[in-house]
């Protein structure tokens, strides 16, 4: 159970949406069932072998509200540094609001739909209840039941068969000091039907370094043969709380390329899922977390092979310091008549202090028997090796030991795919290791 | 320029140099020929200062001072280089930025200004021609998935750019093919100058038909066994190792 504080939350909520006519009738139904799974469920403990290294007391103990948040004040020029490029098609959030004075998407292709969560549940109700919740399973997840339960605002974004869209979208959440004690529930659906393509990028940026709650859930639909590259950076404020989860089901000869950058956040959590069901089709999931101080970062991922000759490649790396924590669960499940499945997973940690820790779990659990699956793990200290080469070239120690923690974590940064985010993360790793400009 | 005398060093309890003693003087080029596990690249990687070797006696005297008493970036800014047999790779720095670094280490060193980007750029563009490197080369990162032939000729613009008093080539001529051969040989001989020198460590004679040596001397069981001109390398060439190596053999107690 969890606490009355989030069942009064919950009361207030369904009061107020009954309110809104224009809310489809299948919605309330749909937030009921999640709130009572997120209700008998409640907050996962060290004990729920999903969540053994990772324990969110932290969240519980918060009791995090949600808010209806006033009209921002910031201005686009606060947000630069985030922008990555500015001219990408945009939506910003300000603490869980949207804000179209700061957002730009006019120039996208006329039948591509990219709209807000609110407005497709008032215009395409049917559409949205063929989708909405449909991969999101929340029976064993608490925190996916809690954005059920709880979502309020959010983005839909639908590409037509054979679209592409060659600019990409950038999602930026940005959580200030207004929204202190905050729970933030931001929702994404995203259908990509056949043979379109399309590159996303959710940011997600604490302003100001308040405590609150972004608890995200994503759909993804990736229908066959289209493509959907799906980057998500993630640099909330030190003192906040972040739970992503993404769930994805990929048709035949799709490609799903998932990214996550995980570097701000007290404790964060990440969950990529997806589901191989056609023939195939091809997951690709890579991350890099870098921790200081006492901050966690955990990330699980878990792959379906449900179908022949699909391929999964898992690239993460993590780089630690102070006292911090980092947590990689890599879950590839291969389906007996999933034959020919080509799985790779490799998660590699660097740790730069003793106190830092990582724990590393990769779960193979194969049930055909024609199958390529490899994973390998690797925690260590730099290597001795390069570090003479580096010293053998004048460069002395510190200097050497920055350049090459941060050519450790540029391994994962280049399977960024999108040069400009590229160029922005190797940016931001360089400067955070070397304390000078990478030119 | 190097005076070595009496050599001995160690991996963990390993005695790997059993008394090395070489003299090498500026203008001159050395081969260090010797088979597998003499000890060759051993020599090298000491003369450069990799940590996991231990000189348990002996001395290397480099312009004068003592460079044992240096460390590894400490000599290179003093003009000592090594080309790497594996040279390693460096994800995610581009090769200009890492040899801008390098140059701009040596340069602060002896009390000179850094070069910035664009000066830099003008001094790379002279040195690529050397080594025939497309100057797209700067752009990648620094030996990542460059072919073997890539690598060293990459060892060998390093060497162009830092411009090193002292230079030793460890086994540069292993996995080269007769074209990316000639092009570092050729790199080697227009950057030999008579005020530096340089150390060319190789198992074959290969290299030696085109980097000619003033000296050829053969290292077994951690000693040098012979030394001699570079007639030496041919007879090698034409007779093998073996004829050398009952010799050390026996005085090694074996």
């Amino acid at each position: 159970m969890t606490t009355p504080t989030y069942v009064d939350q919950f009361r207030t909520l369904t009061d107020a949406t009954e309110l809104q006519p224009d809310a489809p009738a299948w919605l309330p139904a749909l937030r009921q069932a999640a709130f009572d799974r997120f209700n008998t469920l409640g907050f996962p403990t060290t004990r729920n072998e999903d969540w053994h290294f990772t324990s969110v007391s932290p969240i519980v103990e918060k009791t995090f509200k949600a808010v209806s948040a006033a009209p921002t004040m910031l201005t686009l020029s606060d947000l630069e540094p985030y922008l990555v490029d500015a001219e990408w098609h945009r939506l910003v959030f300000v603490n869980g609001r949207i804000e179209p004075a700061l957002s730009q998407f006019a120039e996208l292709p006329a039948d591509v739909q990219l709209s807000p969560l609110s407005d497709m549940l008032r215009e395409e109700p049917e559409w949205m209840e063929k989708h909405l919740g449909k991969l999101a399973a929340f029976d064993t997840a608490a925190f996916t039941a809690m954005n059920t339960a709880f979502m309020q605002e959010g983005i839909v974004l639908r590409v037509p068969k054979g679209e592409i869209v060659e600019v990409p979208i950038h999602i930026l959440h940005v959580t200030d000091t207004n929204a202190a004690g905050a729970a933030i529930h931001p929702r994404l659906l995203v259908v990509a039907e056949a043979l379109s393509q399309v590159m996303l990028v959710e940011s997600y940026v604490g302003l100001g370094g308040a405590a609150y709650l972004v608890n995200g859930v994503a759909e993804v639909v990736v229908g066959n043969g289209a493509r959907v590259d799906h980057y998500k950076v993630q640099r909330e404020s030190i003192d906040a709380f972040h739970v992503g989860t993404v769930q994805v089901k990929q048709g035949r000869d799709s490609i799903y390329h998932g990214f996550s950058y995980a570097a701000g956040a007290a404790l964060s959590r990440t969950n990529v899922y997806t589901k191989l069901v056609d023939t195939g089709s091809e997951a690709r999931l890579n991350g890099l977390y870098v921790l200081d101080g006492a901050q966690h970062a955990d990330h699980q991922t878990f792959v379906e092979h449900l179908a022949e000759s699909c391929a999964s490649r898992e690239l993460y790396c993590g780089v630690l310091d102070g006292q911090s924590h980092g947590v990689f669960n890599g879950k590839v499940y291969v389906d007996p008549i999933a034959q020919k499945t080509d799985g790779k997973q490799t998660n590699k940690a660097l740790l730069l202090s003793p106190q830092a820790r990582v724990d590393t779990k990769p779960q193979l659990e194969i049930f055909a028997d024609d199958v390529k699956c490899t994973h390998g793990a690797t925690i260590g200290r730099l290597d001795e090796m390069a570090l003479f080469y580096l010293k053998s070239r004048g460069i002395g120690g510190e200097n050497a030991r920055a350049l090459l923690t941060y050519a450790f974590a540029a391994e994962a940064l280049e399977t960024i795919e999108i040069d400009a985010l590229r160029l922005d993360l190797e940016r931001q790793v360089f400067e955070r290791f070397t304390h000078s400009q990478l030119v | 320029m190097l005076k070595i005398t009496n050599l001995h060093a160690s991996a963990g309890t390993k005695e790997i140099l059993k008394g090395i003693t070489l003299e090498i003087k500026a203008g001159e080029v050395h081969a260090i020929m010797g088979p597998n596990g003499s000890g060759k690249s051993t020599l090298a990687q000491v003369i450069a200062g990799h940590p996991g070797y231990e000189v348990t006696s002996g001395t290397i005297e480099y312009l004068g001072q003592d460079l044992l008493d240096l460390d590894a970036e400490e000599r290179a800014q003093q003009g000592v280089f090594l080309a790497f047999q594996y040279p390693v790779e460096i994800p995610g720095v581009t090769n200009a930025y890492f040899l801008r670094a390098a140059y701009n280490e040596i340069r602060k060193a002896h009390g000179l200004e850094e070069a910035d980007p664009i000066e830099f750029l003008d001094i790379m563009e002279e040195k690529l021609k050397l080594v025939e490197m497309d100057v797209t080369m700067m752009q990648r990162s620094v030996n990542a998935g460059f072919s073997g032939g890539e690598k060293k000729r990459n060892e060998i613009l390093q060497m162009a750019v830092l411009a090193p008093r002292l230079a030793v080539l460890d086994e540069t001529d292993s996995g080269l093919d007769i074209d990316a051969l000639r092009i570092v040989a050729e790199g080697v001989n227009k950057l030999k100058k008579p005020d530096n020198a340089t150390v060319i460590v190789t198992h074959y004679q290969r290299l030696l038909n085109y980097i000619i040596p003033d000296y050829v001397h053969v290292l077994a069981g951690g000693r040098i066994v012979k030394s001699g001109g570079k007639e030496l390398a041919h007879e090698l060439e034409a007779k093998g190792y073996d004829w050398l190596l009952e010799p050390a053999m026996s005085n090694a107690g074996v």
